[in-house]
């Protein structure tokens, strides 16, 4: 760094100590998506490297098909050294689970698909029960059963820490106690890229390899690496009835129409998927991912809005986290 | 306008290629409580249009409810992310914010100013290449400001703005910039720092923000993001020697041996000859291999799979560098570190070290003098308790490979990881190698643990004692060592009192002093074992570190803990030496039990109920539990 370059006037900048480095050669800059990348792929080699028995969190929607790829590039020219877990509500969109089948079959992946049985044999309905109930047996609950299960101690997930403001002081690696709790008060500091990743039995670690991702990246990433993704992403004319503000969409006959409804089509699509009956969609034509992209540029809603279960109670997002939801 | 993406992309694809080019910085903000951090780094969302609807309804209500500003919108409570504390008002930990603009992704690490929260800010400045120190231009360069200097130049982050904040309050007075800037670039000149750049801004009104102020007509520097967007921080770790710790051997199959890690340093290309430190085996680089495919040259900062000329033994941990500029390789060193745990540091007591990607047991051997972050003064101490930053000396197990932080951030930082709880509970930069480690080699000797074992005819193991002064050890310990004894067995009783009387006669009862205690016995026990024997400690050793730490120093199945488990209330009752009556009376401090923690022990391999067993009984359990796990014949 010269002086010229650095200080646009001399009066406000002042070089205290100027180490004169010959350049050599202008090194090419990494882009902002490289790096993330290749952050990324330092997570999950580090926590497969010092972990037993690590797993991939799979929620089949945009962060998942993010993170699954990475983990592809991580381990390249190796099989992944995980399997995938996919925590089934039962309540997701058909074209979520068809477009997990073609990913496993694709991918020949090892997947695990765990649903709380509990939940199963009470019938737990999200359009009965509501949000809240449903999401903690058949999403929190059933997590953790799963994790007890087959006593993992590392599971990644796609959560990044400009979804929600508690996220945001999240830890890359997030520890849990063994009740599978999140204590934001007491969590390890975390330098450079140096990961303490050790626990004692039935502790375990959370793994956030897009934590320093945003929504944009994720898009961008997408379209640069020509990602697959669930169709639902894009819009397309879909039934829909509109219900406390929110657009849901009809996706099977277990939806319950209430009387003067019915479903009219639009064109719509998803921001964040997730059980079709929580999840609403958006009004729009951006039917290319090109189109969905320039949508964001000029989104003026953030991305988690679509999705009732934050919205429950303020703060809840960080309730929900210290009870062990992901 | 600079920076902003206010305007809708006609030709999105030609837009997002030109997204694909933008770089990455990472920074801090750092400042005294009510400098306005977080109202900067709101700022910074709001300018660069990433507030949503949905975030701004929040932030209005929010602002109504807790906001600091009557009323009006609050930025700060943007980014104040954790209920509790936007219900406090303070930031008190560690957030990370995201924005971008059409040349730069920019990472924030907002840091709290608060005394206590050092280690935050610690965190987030490792992996910062530019700080933003702000100060009150009411206020002025005060202790806080120093004390942030410092730590983000220990830190190594040699690009600083100085954002004198509130101009708005002082009429945007030129005077009043001035004699800050003077006096921060007169302490400044102390520490590491390229560059230190002074701007007058109000975070509160966006003066200088992203929008160049007309209320300071004399200031001609740059905006905040007129320079975030232009500082160039990439070119000094490119022009480093090449360094990679491996992360990960890559082994899909027989005839693929890939090491997998992420460039720290410098770059590498096929045909560069490349070092494994810790065998000083070299060999030439054959392929950089990716998922996308072979590369003809990587970065620092990318993630690769590198594939060698030679059968190399390189695993995990190993720090493969440029075979012309190898890095340090010692197993001791001089380090800066911060203390960042609630329990103070114990010198003595075994931690565990990770640097890079190796992990090893390491022990502070000596504190040489703790820092104080307001003066820069030295200061004689025994131990660093929370947010203290200490100059130590380390010695490890093994040696490593690093390099000095001042050379590279990525190869000379290190954490210490608590053995029994697994905290982090410190982190370091390593100042240089004590030369003192090259000159100590191990001897090697010709007769070994087994060849003496054998001709005593017996296994050699450690009967480690542990429990309340009063508990019974010292008496069932010497009833074991008769019965082996009478059974023909090897043995020698180390006593707690016994060894204090000679060995640590220069050792009292601190935590400090208790950790040296039990590290002397746990390697006189070692010793003994190495010789053959059967070797019966009896020592209160009241924390479980210490008895991991002595567990860790022979091999696996050599090392049982008896736990004699006996009521503190049943040991006062006892109160064998009078001992807990003077404690009682205050004449006897840390004694356990009274005033200084015992810390049970969770899975010992014996305990005896000390209430109910007599020494008879225990003596039969431990000799019947020696007998069954076959370090002993039956009888």
């Amino acid at each position: 760094m010269t002086l010229s370059q650095s200080s646009l006037n001399s009066d406000c900048s002042k070089i205290l100590k100027t180490k004169a480095f010959p350049k050599i050669m202008q090194a090419p800059s990494l882009t902002h998506l490289q790096q993330l990348e290749a952050e990324s792929i330092h997570i999950f080699r580090e926590v497969v490297a010092e972990c037993q028995k690590p797993v991939m969190l799979y929620s089949i929607g945009k962060d998942s098909s993010v993170l699954l790829h990475l983990a592809h590039k991580a381990f390249y020219p190796s099989p992944l050294p995980f399997p995938l877990m996919h925590v089934d509500t039962t309540w997701k969109f058909r074209e979520m689970i068809e477009f997990r089948t073609k990913m496993v079959n694709e991918h020949q992946l090892d997947l695990i698909v765990y649903t709380n049985p509990a939940g199963l044999e009470q019938g737990i309905n999200p359009f009965i029960h509501g949000s809240a109930l449903h999401t903690e047996i058949m999403k929190t609950d059933a997590l953790k059963q799963a994790l007890n299960k087959y006593q993992f101690d590392a599971a990644f997930g796609g959560a990044r820490r400009d979804e929600e403001a508690s996220r945001a002081k999240e830890r890359i690696l997030s520890f849990r106690t063994t009740t599978h709790r999140w204590d934001p008060k007491n969590q390890r500091p975390e330098l450079w890229n140096i990961f303490n990743t050790r626990v004692r039995p039935g502790e375990s670690m959370r793994a956030f390899p897009l934590s320093n991702w945003t929504e944009l990246d994720v898009w961008q990433y997408i379209f640069q690496e020509k990602i697959p993704i669930v169709p639902l992403y894009l819009a397309k004319d879909r039934p829909v009835v509109e219900r406390d503000g929110m657009l849901l969409m009809v996706d099977d006959d277990r939806f319950p129409l209430k009387e003067g409804e019915t479903p009219q089509t639009r064109s719509v699509r998803f921001r964040t998927l997730g059980c079709y009956p929580l999840t609403g969609a958006i009004e729009s034509t951006a039917s290319t991912l090109s189109e969905v992209i320039q949508e964001m540029l000029v989104a003026r809603t953030s991305e988690r809005q679509g999705r009732l279960i934050d919205r429950d109670e303020v703060g809840s997002m960080e309730k929900k986290k210290q009870e062990g939801y992901f | 306008m600079p920076g902003t993406s206010n305007t809708i992309p006609q030709d999105i694809a030609a837009y997002l290629k030109t997204q694909e080019e933008k770089t990455l910085l990472r920074f801090i903000t750092c400042g005294s409580v009510d400098d306005g951090k977080s109202t900067l780094i709101g700022r910074l969302l709001w300018d660069s249009k990433l507030i949503f609807e949905d975030q701004l309804a929040t932030l209005q209500a929010d602002s109504k409810r807790v906001g600091t500003q009557g009323g009006d919108i609050d930025y700060a409570l943007l980014v104040d992310g954790l209920q509790a504390e936007r219900e406090q008002g303070i930031t008190i930990d560690v957030a990370y914010r995201f924005f971008s603009t059409d040349k730069r992704k920019f990472i924030v690490a907002d840091t709290p100013g608060h005394e206590q929260y050092t280690r935050n800010m610690a965190t987030g400045a490792s992996t910062a290449s530019l700080a933003i120190v702000m100060v009150d231009a009411r206020k002025g360069v005060l202790t806080q400001t120093m004390r942030h200097s410092y730590l983000v130049s220990l830190l190594g982050i040699t690009h600083v703005i100085l954002a004198i904040n509130k101009m708005d309050l002082v009429e945007y007075s030129q005077a009043t910039y001035s004699t800050i800037k003077t006096s921060y670039e007169q302490f400044a000149t102390n520490l590491n720092f390229q560059e230190v750049v002074c701007i007058p801004v109000s975070a509160l009104r966006g003066d200088n923000i992203f929008h160049r102020s007309p209320h300071t007509d004399w200031f001609h520097g740059p905006t905040i993001m007129g320079h975030l967007e232009t500082v160039d921080i990439q070119s000094d770790v490119s022009q480093k020697p090449f360094r990679m710790p491996v992360q990960w051997v890559n082994r899909p199959n027989l005839d693929f041996r890939g090491f997998s890690g992420t460039i720290a340093s410098g770059q590498v290309r096929p045909g560069d000859i490349i070092v494994a430190p810790s065998s000083g085996k070299t060999s030439q680089v054959t392929r950089i291999v990716t998922y996308d495919g072979d590369l003809d040259s990587a970065e620092t900062g990318q993630s690769v799979t590198l594939l060698l000329q030679d059968e190399i033994d390189i695993s995990r941990g190993e720090l493969l560098s440029a075979a012309q500029a190898r890095p340090t390789t010692a197993d001791q060193f001089e380090a800066t570190i911060i203390w960042m745990h609630d329990g103070p540091l114990l010198p003595g007591r075994k931690y565990l070290l990770k640097a890079g990607t190796r992990t090893i047991p390491a022990q502070i051997s000596e504190l040489k003098y703790k820092v104080n972050v307001n003066t820069l003064e030295h200061l004689a101490s025994k131990t660093l308790k929370l947010n203290e930053v200490g100059i130590c000396n380390i010695s490890l197990d093994h040696p490593i490979s690093f390099d000095p932080y001042r050379d590279n951030r990525q190869t000379g930082a290190f954490i210490l990881i608590d053995h029994y709880t697994n905290a982090t509970i410190a982190a370091g930069v390593i100042d240089f190698a004590l030369r003192r480690a090259d000159n100590i080699h191990w001897q090697s000797v010709e007769i070994h643990k087994d060849a003496r074992a054998t001709l005593k005819g017996q296994k050699p193991f450690i009967l480690w004692f542990t429990g309340l002064s009063g508990a019974g050890k010292s008496t069932v310990a010497n009833m074991v060592e008769k019965k082996l004894h009478s059974l023909g067995r090897h043995t020698y009783l180390l006593d707690g009192d016994n060894v204090r009387h000679g060995l640590n006669r220069d050792l009292g009862f601190t935590d400090v002093d208790r950790v040296e205690n039990i590290r002397r016995v746990a390697e006189t026990a070692k010793l003994m074992v190495d010789a053959g024997l059967i070797v019966l400690v009896s020592f209160i050793s009241p924390f479980r570190s210490e008895r991991e730490m002595a567990r860790m120093l022979v091999d696996e199945g050599e090392f049982l803990e008896v736990f004699i488990d006996t009521p503190l209330e049943i040991c006062e009752l006892r109160d064998v030496k009078g001992l807990y009556k003077k404690a009682r009376a205050g004449q006897l401090k840390n004694f356990t039990g009274i005033d200084s923690p015992y810390e049970r022990p969770d899975d010992a391999e014996i305990t005896i109920e000390g209430a109910t067993q007599t020494a008879e009984q225990a003596t039969l359990t431990i000799v019947k539990a020696l007998e069954t796990q076959g370090l002993i014949p039956s009888s």
